[in-house]
């Protein structure tokens, strides 16, 4: 059923797909076989190798609409917004998933207002309402402290931003089969008035805390800027990122792109582990949708444990270094 | 150089504590504020114009007493507000509510519009993309640093996901702001004093020559079908340690919880 296709916007970067391309596929392949459609995928780039492409099919897209010139090298809302725009009035998909990145969150309001329909930010949950084939779209809002679920009742596409890392990738199955459509340029969607010059990537400690499955947190409780450094000791074995609180950030024991929460990152992450941070709400308003939280605190009052499912309480200083202790000891006997 | 800095008034949310019992936010009043990623791009327009004269024209659409966040914006230093209010503005989505800001915008002959990343209420970070549309401005989002802006352009650091990038945009623009920007200067004195005299025009539906069709909640794609306060269905263990030997049982219990759960990191021998 055509008129029922749902898509979604992948994200390339440097001639390869991001993951969160095939999460949001694995959210829109649920939807799709509730509603007996089929799955697409778009994907606007300068150049992506064709196995890259192939594995948006094997990560269960049927059909991907390909636009593809060195306009696109780098993303530019306006440009992207245009291409979007055509191809929405081109083949009226039922429903337009993105990313809740940098990206999709400047896209795809500035695409609601060119194609006239309603978008919901930063989902958690998705679902089709059965009487209508509605998309239900629930995210956390005021801090995460309700639930809010919205829908697009006459306007099409229905659209929606989600939150990244809040879906597993489903496995790849090379078997599978689909369509590349590689979509004709049209010079008019190139938007010159905005251009990107440079991107500063290997800045020392950058992160992209978004994208990261364990986010390991310090703040305050670590009392100076030194102590910072053993938060980098145990996010480092644990393979995950530096996190920290407004707190933190504000005495420059971190920088601003580490600051979780409501004037920060908003995260999900696998396991979010806070250590000396209390857990003010607009704290908690970044990291409540996040698989496991662990705290570390002296006070066994703070805020922090109310949402945690395991706590420690008692001194990180002491706490900290036995677990770096407990987990170099398993590596090395493994 | 005019630049329109569209503000929110946001419920405070500093003081709310938890309720243990529910989970649930307690609110210790419902004072309203000016919502607080707001002050960076109010910050940031104060900058812009130290750095290069103009104008600065503070605008909230909401209703009567949203005037307060206006006039907290002149005790900061800002030239003058647009209050946008009317019964119909009611219920607006983010594309009711960047159409209406948009109509006050044109009519204001912005050069730059400066928006904050997002409202801690809504929490969206829809409205300032949505407005750079219907105004077909050019549109800077996640900005953390203005590095040069003259009349015609202005050349931006954007946070993103792979670090800092840099773009150029032409003037008219939309710059949408996180809190590295700036740090907000508290209301000057003299500022208050111009607050409490200044007369704010209020602009309703008409004033804007605005479609009836697209205001309010009437106008607005989506519909809010349900509010759920998520249930707390974490339950916590805790595990109190006080000396060597309980630290070092937490710290076992830890380790095994995450374990269970995959989390804990196996170490690569070389060469595997
Ligand atoms: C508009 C607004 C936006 C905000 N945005 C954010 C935001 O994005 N992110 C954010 O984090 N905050 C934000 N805040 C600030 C927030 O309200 C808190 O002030 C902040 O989160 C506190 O940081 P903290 O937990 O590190 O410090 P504290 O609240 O001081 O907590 C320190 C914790 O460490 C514990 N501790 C101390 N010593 C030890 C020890 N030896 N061992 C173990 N534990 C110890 C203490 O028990 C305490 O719980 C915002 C506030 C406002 C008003
Ligand atoms: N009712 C409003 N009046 C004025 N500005 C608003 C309003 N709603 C949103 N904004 C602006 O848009 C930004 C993003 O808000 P939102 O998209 O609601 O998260 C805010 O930081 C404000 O600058």
């Amino acid at each position: 059923m055509k008129d029922r296709d749902v898509w979604t916007l992948s994200e390339a970067h440097n001639g390869k797909l991001k993951t969160v391309s095939f999460e949001l596929l694995s959210r829109g392949r649920a939807l799709a076989d509730t509603l007996g459609s089929r799955l697409c995928t778009v994907v606007l780039s300068d150049s992506l190798p064709e196995v890259e492409l192939q594995k948006l099919i094997s990560h269960n897209a049927d059909i991907v609409y390909y636009v593809n010139n060195p306009c696109l090298k780098e993303t530019v809302c306006e440009t992207f917004a245009n291409i979007l725009q055509f191809l929405v009035k081109e083949y009226t998909p039922h429903v337009l998933l993105a990313a809740a990145t940098t990206s999709g969150r400047s896209i795809l309001p500035y695409l609601a207002v060119l194609v006239h329909t309603g978008l919901t930010a930063d989902c958690t949950e998705l679902s089709i309402e059965p009487e209508t084939g509605n998309l239900l779209q629930t995210r956390p809002a005021i801090g995460g402290n309700i639930m809010a679920t919205i829908k697009t009742p006459d306007h099409r596409p229905q659209m929606a931003t989600i939150r990244p890392k809040s879906t597993r990738i489903l496995s790849e199955d090379t078997t599978r089969t689909g369509e590349i459509i590689q979509v004709n340029w049209d010079p008019a969607w190139f938007d010159q008035r905005v251009s990107v010059l440079e991107t500063r990537e290997d800045i020392g400690d950058f992160v992209s805390l978004e994208e990261a499955d364990i986010v390991i947190s310090g703040g305050r409780g670590l009392k100076k800027r030194d102590n910072f450094q053993i938060i980098q000791e145990l996010a480092e074995t644990f393979g995950g990122e530096v996190g920290a609180s407004r707190d933190a950030v504000d005495r420059g024991w971190a920088n601003y792109p580490h600051q979780v929460g409501l004037s920060g990152k908003t995260i999900s992450p696998r396991l979010y582990m806070g250590i000396g941070i209390s857990g003010a709400v607009q704290h908690l308003a970044g990291i409540k949708t996040s698989e496991c939280i662990v705290a570390v605190n002296s006070d066994e009052h703070a805020n922090l444990l109310q949402v945690a499912d395991f706590a420690i309480v008692g001194d990180l200083f002491s706490i900290v270094p036995e677990i770096l202790r407990q987990l170099g000891q398993r590596m090395n006997t493994i | 150089m005019h630049i329109v800095v569209p503000i929110k008034q946001v419920p405070e949310t500093s003081n709310v504590q938890m309720d243990r019992e529910t989970g649930t936010m307690i609110r210790s009043g419902s004072a309203a504020i000016v919502n607080p990623l707001d002050l960076y791009s109010l910050e940031a327009a104060l900058q812009i114009r130290e750095q290069i004269g103009g104008k600065i024209t503070v605008i909230t659409m909401g209703p009567p007493s949203a005037v307060k966040v206006l006039k907290e914006a002149i005790a900061m230093g800002c030239d003058e507000a647009v209050h946008i209010s009317d019964r119909a503005f009611g219920g607006a989505d983010t594309w009711a509510t960047s159409y209406t800001l948009s109509e006050a915008i044109r009519k204001l002959e912005a050069d730059i519009v400066i928006t904050g990343e997002r409202a801690t209420d809504g929490d969206t970070g829809q409205v300032g993309p949505g407005i750079a549309a219907w105004l077909n401005m050019s549109l800077v989002t996640f900005t953390a640093h203005i590095k040069e802006i003259s009349d015609s352009h202005i050349i931006a650091e954007r946070l993103v996901e792979e670090g800092y990038q840099t773009v150029r945009a032409a003037l008219p623009a939309v710059v949408t702001v996180v809190k590295e920007i700036a740090t907000p200067r508290l209301p000057t004195l003299r500022g208050k004093k111009k607050s409490m005299q200044i007369n704010i025009p209020v602009w309703d539906a008409e004033a804007l020559h605005a479609k009836p069709e697209y205001l309010g909640l009437k106008g607005s794609p989506t519909r809010v079908v349900k509010i759920e306060t998520p249930k707390v269905t974490r339950t916590c263990i805790m595990v109190k340690a006080i000396d060597e030997e309980s630290v070092r049982n937490a710290v076992t219990q830890l380790i095994q919880f995450l374990d269970d759960r995959d989390l804990v990191p196996v170490q690569k021998r070389s060469g595997v």
